[in-house]
């Protein structure tokens, strides 16, 4: 009995050490490798796997995918410099971050195929952190706003007034996220959800310290599983969320507040560790390309900003408030800005204050 | 009667707890049930979450690279743990105490703290891959490895260890013979202990691991939001059910060899 | 001397390994902690546990995981003095029964704690039919201790096993035949002899209990903040590492300075076992 013990010990002790070896050895020989690859840095379950294999199959190159679950933790990953990330796929603000540091290059827009597919007025709204759309390629955007349960909220829900008159106490779900959940309160009181100016600041933070009481939780995943199951009659939630939150459960309304609300857009950018920008291009071209493009659709439900994919959806996805925005959301919504360390200092100090109180 | 009252006391309290530990486990394997995407929706029951489980290429890489990266991180947590708690047991106050803070500190510092510092720490001399979880895991399994034996190992009996070397037995074959069946319990509950913490590890696992090495709880905590697949609730179930009837099989094979020992005791 | 020699020898790959993957990158961290973005030496990322905000989450943190270590050891000892009594004497048994929940992954299982718990739940449903009162615990801070103590449990109960189930039969019988009641056992031969699997459960449970902040967050609605949920939003929403690591670090130097406290009885404790 003991002998097998010793020896297995030996034989897994030998494994080890050469599994160790072999992820040394693979790192000196990866640089190697004669076929081209990129790494690719996406948000969690925001690319359909399929179409991965699909741009390996078209054009042999291969792709290292990673996924991250928040943009901060991806910024901390990617600046770490432990990987070498060719393409990242982000948000607004964290674009405009990258951007002022010189993480990303620009992208060749001239030598795209499919590039007439993306609407110009998505470039136009990136136009907040990538003034003259030279490093970013839109890939999905949508709204912010209220998910709200017909069978509770018999009213018809236009405003963030719902959250802070006190009239759904303990019912109402908060976003557990700084920016989204000050934009709220900002946009309610008619002010920039990208402002510096500390008086308005205070007076958020004064508003939403007032409607703690009523909050019943501040969620960021489950917030649209817990109206689903009838446990809160509202959340703030990101319009995606509202597509598949009304699949589960029809009596789900999602509606973008009259006062305005943040537009959202995560976009492609190429870093400045890209070694091979062609192939970098020849992926992001892939991107757009309508059939691609509806299939990541398809994916996640998330509003695209892929006209002709927007175009072949069936009349009742064309109408879905949360799938495909209607304009009047340009005219009032604003998208997210970077904001200077100062201010970023002092949102967080607010924030901790808000959630501990 | 009184005894009989003690008894039902006593066997009621194990029904909490055990009501307590699996109540989660049995929501969890109904949902693997579940004819529908979402966690807070019933859809009817069916089976088909346990036939698409592994149709899907990824989920099976991210199962092999788990169960890869949970088994030799253990086995390198025991390597190293077992000598190290003889050690340790060996010191006197001053030197025990440094070194019981030493195996403390994985412990000791939140997640995504020894997370980051690991990753900041290995993109200074290799790129991220399977290796660097795999040593980021045998770092926090060790502490489990050392705090399981190290009751053990001071409780060894030495008298039939120093009798058999007495009796002529070579240092080695009298700890082999005498000292270690007394420590079994003890690996193997470490070595569990490893497994299981190595599974169920997510913070670490995400910053220190390389583009493309996933494992089920990557995968697991980037499905969130939008819904965790229900194959993974029947790939879960699957697991804990082959984990239940592996330990059950082990521990009544050992029984019986306890059983010819004379002694309850089984190891 | 010679077993001191030997005792260093033995932990030679353990303090090998120690120093190149625990104490180096725990080097880094706390070069950040005492540095400030720009890179000029500071002391106010690890003094920020004392302001206000950082205080109070960490005095909270502190209640939270006393409240679920004591709830912790409450619920073990009973079941180690049970076990005894119904001669469950195998250990893999009692092993298999504390580990296997943990083969779910932890964020399905305080998943599904949180839909046992919600308004419209499943403990609730149990409630009705029942016919007693719902109970409102959902986002609260008696979730987030349930959750704690639910994750921390087997790691308080093994250790407390582990050394209790080296007790022999004869002892606690010998001592019953001098006359000692259960609850003369338990104290007096029991409760001692665990002290050791104690210490450890208590190092197992307390610290971290402090920092689960993904408890705190989905079981307790972002309500209640943890000090691992402030060093959480430090490092991944406000990409303030030299911060983050400064909390972190200023609550390691706190459990070092705790710990030896309990790790220094703990070898007394077992000195006077030998004798």
């Amino acid at each position: 009995m003991r002998y097998v013990i010793r020896r297995t010990i030996c034989a897994a002790m030998a494994l080890v050490l050469a599994m160790t070896a072999a992820g040394c050895g693979g790192k000196a020989g990866s640089g190697s490798q004669t076929g081209k690859s990129l790494t690719v840095f996406n948000y969690s379950e925001y690319l359909d796997p399929e179409m991965i294999e699909k741009f390996t199959e078209e054009t042999g190159i291969k792709i290292r995918y990673e996924e991250a679950l928040t943009p901060e933790d991806m910024y901390t990953k990617y600046k770490s410099g432990a990987v070498n990330y060719d393409l990242l796929c982000t948000c607004d603000y964290m674009l405009g971050r990258l951007i002022r540091e010189g993480e990303v290059v620009e992208i060749p827009f001239d030598s795209f195929e499919n590039l007439d597919n993306i609407g110009k007025r998505y470039f136009d709204i990136s136009k907040a952190f990538d003034p003259d759309h030279r490093y970013t390629l839109p890939y999905f955007w949508g709204t912010i706003g209220i998910l709200y349960d017909t069978s509770v909220v018999k009213e018809p829900v236009d405003s963030w007034s719902v959250l802070f008159d006190h009239s759904y106490a303990g019912d109402i779900i908060m976003q557990n996220s700084i920016r989204d959940t000050y934009m709220v309160a900002l946009k309610y009181l008619g002010y920039s959800l990208n402002t510096t100016d500390e008086n308005e600041i205070n007076e958020a933070q004064k508003l939403l310290i007032a409607q703690k009481p009523d909050v019943q939780a501040y969620l960021v995943d489950e917030a649209r599983d817990e109206v689903v199951a009838g446990n809160a009659a509202m959340a703030v939630v990101y319009s995606g969320e509202a597509y598949l939150g009304h699949e589960y459960n029809e009596n789900l309304e999602y509606v973008v507040p009259k006062e305005g609300s943040n537009i959202w857009i995560d976009s492609w950018c190429v870093t400045k560790n890209c070694k091979d920008m062609d192939a970098a291009r020849q992926f992001l071209d892939f991107l757009c390309r309508e059939d691609v493009a509806k299939a990541n659709f398809e994916f996640i439900y998330y509003s695209t900003p892929n006209d002709a994919v927007v175009s072949s959806l069936p009349e009742e996805m064309k109408n879905d408030k949360a799938l495909v925005p209607p304009d009047s959301v340009f005219e009032n919504c604003e998208v997210c800005t970077r904001y200077d360390e100062e201010t970023s200092r002092m949102y967080n100090e607010l924030w901790k204050e808000l959630k501990s109180g | 009667m009184r005894d009989r009252a003690v008894n039902f006391i006593t066997r009621f309290y194990l029904l909490l707890i055990f009501l307590f530990l699996y109540s989660p486990i049995a929501v969890l394997m109904v949902l693997s049930f579940n004819d529908s995407r979402s966690r807070v929706v019933w859809g009817g029951f069916t089976l088909k979450w346990y036939e698409r489980m592994f149709t899907s290429p990824h989920i099976t890489d991210a199962l092999v690279t788990t169960l890869a990266l949970a088994f030799f991180a253990s086995l390198l947590a025991v390597l190293i743990g077992f000598p190290a708690s003889f050690g340790i047991c060996m010191l006197r106050r001053s030197g025990r105490s440094v070194m019981m803070t030493l195996v403390n500190i994985p412990l000791l510092d939140a997640d995504i703290v020894t997370g980051i510092s690991m990753m900041l720490f290995f993109m200074r001399f290799m790129e991220l891959s399977f290796s660097s979880v795999l040593i980021a895991h045998t770092v926090f399994c060790i502490p489990y490895v050392i705090l399981a034996l190290m009751p053990r190992v001071e409780a060894v009996d030495w008298t039939p260890y120093e009798s058999a070397l007495d009796l002529g037995a070579t240092q080695p074959y009298a700890f082999l013979r005498m000292v270690m069946p007394q420590l079994y319990s003890g690996i193997i509950s470490g070595f569990f202990m490893s497994l299981t913490m190595s599974m169920d590890d997510f913070a670490i696992t995400y910053f220190t691991k390389g583009a493309g090495v996933n494992t089920l709880s990557t995968m697991i905590y980037g499905e969130i939001r939008k819904g965790i697949k229900p194959e993974l609730y029947a790939l879960s179930t699957v697991i804990f059910m082959a984990v239940l009837i592996l330990l059950l099989a082990v521990n009544v094979a050992t029984r019986k060899k306890g059983g010819e020992t004379g002694e309850g005791r089984a190891y | 001397m010679t077993s001191e020699k030997k005792g260093w020898g033995l932990s030679f790959p353990f303090i090998l390994w120690s120093v190149g993957f625990t104490l180096i990158p725990l080097a880094v961290i706390t070069r950040y902690a005492f540095t400030d973005p720009d890179g000029g030496l500071t002391l106010d990322n690890v003094l920020a546990m004392g302001n206000r905000i950082n205080g109070q989450a960490f005095l909270v943190s502190l209640l939270v995981a006393f409240i679920c270590t004591l709830l912790c050891v409450l619920l073990a000892y009973p079941m180690v003095m049970a076990i005894r009594r119904l001669n469950l004497s195998s250990s893999a048994f009692i092993l298999i029964f504390l580990i296997l929940p943990m083969w779910m992954n932890f964020i399905l299982r305080i998943l599904a704690w949180q839909m046992i718990l919600s308004d419209n739940g499943i403990l609730n449903h149990f409630l009705t039919i029942l016919g007693l009162p719902k109970v409102f615990i959902a986002n609260t801070w008696l979730a987030v201790i349930i959750g704690v103590t639910y994750d921390y449990f087997p790691y308080m109960m093994l250790p407390i096993y582990t050394a209790v189930s080296a007790i022999e039969k004869d002892i606690t019988e010998a001592a019953r035949d001098l006359g000692a009641g259960t609850l003369g056992v338990f104290t007096r031969v029991i409760f001692p002899l665990s002290l050791p699997g104690l210490f450890s459960g208590i190092t197992m449970v307390f610290v971290p209990s402090m920092t689960s902040f993904a408890v705190a967050d989905i079981l307790g609605g972002g309500k209640t903040q943890l000090i691992g949920n402030i060093i959480e939003q430090e490092f991944m929403r406000s990409s303030e590492m030299n911060l983050g690591s400064g909390l972190s670090i200023s609550l390691m130097i706190f459990m070092l300075i705790t710990l030896p406290v309990t790790v220094g009885r703990s070898g007394k404790e077992e000195g006077s076992r030998d004798i």
